[in-house]
């Protein structure tokens, strides 16, 4: 078996194991209500995952994810609210301010050769700062769309909604899917990961690709963005404080190799769902504090790191 | 000398004439010419810095010539880089496999060009096609598992088809067969020669003789950044590539006579079975007062002998035993507290702290020596700088200067000064006088001789066999990693060692 499944294949089971196990202490969790909050709780994390795992498999990261998305909010916020602008509008605009904001990091990192960690830092504090600059008070929306949108959804078998929110994430999750496995730029993404040097002798176009897959990474962040907004029906500078490491934890816990060149965006979609699945439990559970999903996470996270370690140490060899 | 004779094969593809390529002061390449024809795999030899790395990056687009032309069937071309050279035909497969170890055999063959239906990869397709390419390699492999999953030799012959397949008129292979065995070595030489069937034109480096008169039809050998000949190899023997290599022609000189069969002192220092994986184990005994010279070509095991005495690489089994004291050496601060001292091959990279002061980078290793908490005072250090500097005759306008505004000869000396400051009882240098202007050649070789006259023992890595002649009681030869011959007293002669590297006793040319 191709190894970098393994710790795809360890995710799948951990989760159904998890999944089974808090089913067992409460029945209620095996119902389509839970399954479709899950979605839609979980859904601005999912998206801006995907756009993280790009940049993970590409042997970068982006710390300006979570700030992207608070941004996002504001911006959003106040085009409909002060500008007056329909949200379909405003999201339009949020999305190219974005992915542009992306493409200048992608920018700064390849033609300046400064690392991704400390180029995103700094698109952290700008885009954080933005939206404070913006607004530094939370602004309401009140829209007919708002209310529109959250009054849609699919009723699932079960009584369970999938609400237009989660299949947003769902159809990019399907999307990223096919973008990394079945696209050329897909490919490319796991050449730089796996050796930027040789990627270059063998014609991949670096530059071009460097900033693609960040101005993916932050316009992801901006459809998260979009999607918290209508999520509260409000824009606050300081939304989504810390999404950035909660999506890189999602991206890792999915058997996505920290240093890059392998991984699945499947997986981190079932890194998301996990996520998802404490803290649904901890609020069956009544008695837990919110705290235990990070602790949670944090040992998953820990668990992971080592079996990577375990399963990519000199791999084995045929001849 | 260096006529060139027609070439086996048919037309030329790829000419270099009179290429210059120069960096700072030295001139890499100086006016070299070299072709490679259709059909036939031309090697290329020279020691380090004999400028076959810089030909090879010109020959490939990594490095623009300073002068020259590059012809490709006669057109002149200009590369900008290995890419661009690629798309001219020009395939590079290097040592180190540049592929993606992350990614499928199919991926790596068909990244950049994959066949695409209503804009989505055709995974099946590449399989195919993939499977389709390496049976004409002779290679039956799952296609579909990841390039790291297989041996080196294979990732190579992967490496091979993708030059081929975007390039398809020149190969070059540089240093393909480093980390390969036997075995390994002949399935790669197979491909190889099916290739030349085709009519490729393949230039091939490696510093493995053998291989080069197992596989290639004509030789071109640089020395000192000039084409010292180019010839077809079934007129030559391993004794005259080797000979050419080195730049010795027949006017041997003597060793002087001073030093044949001189009395020496006690043993000083002792090596027994000490080696590692890679590194067959030796014996070696060196006496007060002696310096043992080591020739060898470049790769046949030099360095790594140096590296194991001084710990930087440490032994599996064996012993060290000093004035007859079994002592540990497996890292090199064991080794300084022995009483060794090593200068490496790389001076600037491995040897001199630049930033450094002269008389910082001569304290350096006594300090180390004695601890953190015995630190020489300022005066106990600018005496023993003085002492050293004015014992070494280091020029240097203040020995507070940083020592990379040095000359690489007064370098050395500070490197030297470092350990004699330490009050060694043995000494390892390796090319002491490498990449040094030729007077300062003299001088340190006249520090060699004085320091051995002083009692100590000495190990001295060189490929200058007219200085290895001058300063040793006795010389070790060495060939694929192993200690092959050793020559003492009125024996050691250029000639003899030469002989010795090329594994051959003067025989009558073919």
């Amino acid at each position: 078996m191709n190894r970098s499944l393994r710790p795809l294949l360890a995710t799948a089971l951990i989760f159904l194991f998890a999944y089974l196990m808090a089913v067992g202490q409460h029945p209620g969790m095996l119902s389509t209500r839970v399954v479709g909050n899950f979605l839609t709780d979980n859904a601005f994390l999912g998206i801006a995952a995907v756009g993280m795992t790009f940049v993970i498999l590409s042997g970068g990261i982006d710390l300006s994810v979570g700030a992207v998305i608070g941004f996002t909010t504001v911006l959003i916020a106040v085009l409909i609210m002060w500008v007056g602008l329909h949200p379909l509008a405003a999201f339009a605009v949020a999305l190219a301010v974005a992915a542009l904001f992306g493409a200048v990091m992608g920018a700064a990192i390849h033609y300046l050769r400064v690392p991704s960690f400390i180029v995103t830092l700094a698109g952290m504090f700008l885009a954080r700062g933005g939206a404070s600059v913006l607004s530094p008070d939370s602004i309401g929306i009140e829209h007919d769309f708002y209310t529109a949108v959250s009054r849609s959804y699919i009723l699932m078998p079960g009584g369970g909604r999938l609400t237009v929110i989660g299949m947003i994430m769902l159809a990019v999750f399907a999307l990223a899917i096919l973008l990394a496995h079945r696209t050329r730029f897909g490919s490319n993404i796991y050449a730089l990961g796996g050796s930027e040097t040789s990627a270059a002798l063998m014609g991949v176009p670096v530059a071009r690709t460097t900033i693609a897959i960040y101005a993916l990474s932050s316009a992801l962040a901006g459809l998260a963005g979009v999607v918290f907004s209508l999520y509260t029906s409000a824009g606050y500078s300081l939304n989504a404080l810390g999404v950035e490491l909660d999506a890189i934890a999602a991206v890792v816990i999915g058997g996505t190799l920290l240093t890059g060149g392998y991984g699945f965006v499947a997986g981190t979609f079932i890194g998301v769902m996990l996520q998802g699945l404490v803290q649904t439990y901890i609020v069956f559970d009544g008695t837990l504090s919110s705290w235990w999903t990070k602790i949670v996470v944090g040992v998953l996270l820990f668990m992971f790191i080592v079996l990577q370690r375990l399963v990519f140490r000199a791999g084995p060899r045929r001849t | 000398m260096a006529e060139e004779m027609a070439a086996p094969g048919g037309r030329p593809v790829l000419e270099a004439q009179g290429i210059v390529k120069i960096f700072g002061q030295h001139r890499a390449l100086d006016g070299v010419d070299f072709t490679a024809h259709a059909g036939e795999v031309h090697a290329l030899l020279g020691e380090n810095g004999a400028g076959k790395s810089t030909l090879i990056k010109i020959l490939t687009g990594a490095y623009q010539p300073d002068e020259g032309e590059l012809r490709l069937d006669g057109t002149p071309i200009q590369l900008r880089n290995p890419l661009h050279g690629q798309s001219f035909g020009i395939g590079t497969v290097y040592q180190e496999v540049n592929l993606l170890p992350n990614r499928s055999v199919a991926e790596n063959l068909f990244l950049g060009r994959q066949p695409t239906r209503f804009g989505l990869v055709d995974r099946a397709g590449i399989v195919r096609r993939a499977r389709e390419l390496l049976a004409r390699y002779g290679l039956d492999i799952d296609v579909r598992a990841e390039l790291s999953e297989f041996s080196v030799a294979v990732q190579q012959i992967v490496a091979i088809a993708r030059a081929v397949e975007l390039s398809g008129k020149v190969l070059v292979l540089d240093e393909p067969t480093a980390s390969l065995d036997r075995n390994e070595v002949e399935r790669l030489f197979d491909v190889v020669r099916g290739l030349r069937a085709d009519g490729l034109a393949i230039i091939f480096i490696t510093h493995f003789l053998d291989q080069v008169f197992a596989l290639a039809d004509r030789v071109t050998i640089l020395r000192n950044g000039t084409r010292v000949a180019t010839q077809p190899l079934a007129a030559l023997n391993t004794t005259d590539v080797v000979r050419m290599m080195l730049g010795k022609d027949m006017a041997f000189e003597h060793h002087p006579s001073a030093l044949a069969g001189g009395p020496r002192g006690a043993v000083r220092v002792e090596f027994k079975g000490i080696g590692r994986k890679g590194m067959p184990p030796f014996d070696l005994a060196i006496h007060e007062g002696e310096v043992v010279g080591v020739a060898g070509l470049l790769g046949s095991g030099r360095t790594e002998v140096a590296r194991l005495m001084f710990g930087v690489d440490a032994a599996e089994g064996g012993e060290v035993r000093v004035d007859g004291e079994a002592v540990s050496v497996r890292n090199p601060a064991q080794a300084v507290a022995a009483g060794f001292g090593f200068c490496p091959e790389d001076r600037k990279l491995d040897g001199i702290f630049g930033d450094l002061s002269v008389r910082e980078n001569i304290i350096i290793a006594l300090q180390a020596k004695l601890g953190w908490f015995r630190a020489l005072n300022h005066e106990d250090q600018i005496e023993l700088a003085g002492r050293y500097a004015e014992a070494l005759d280091i020029r240097a306008a203040s020995h507070d200067m940083p020592v990379k505004l040095l000359s690489g000869g007064n370098q050395q000396k500070v490197i030297l000064a470092r350990w004699l400051a330490i009050d060694p009882t043995f000494l390892i240098l390796d090319e002491p006088t490498r990449g040094i202007d030729v007077g300062a050649h003299a001088e340190i070789v006249r520090t060699i001789n004085r320091l051995r006259e002083e009692g100590l023992a000495l190990f001295v890595i060189s490929s200058e066999l007219d200085e290895v002649v001058a300063y040793s009681n006795r010389v070790v030869v060495m060939r694929d990693r192993e200690m092959v011959a050793e020559l003492e007293g009125d024996a050691i002669a250029p000639e003899a060692i030469v002989e010795a590297i090329a594994g051959t006793t003067r025989e009558a040319r073919a």
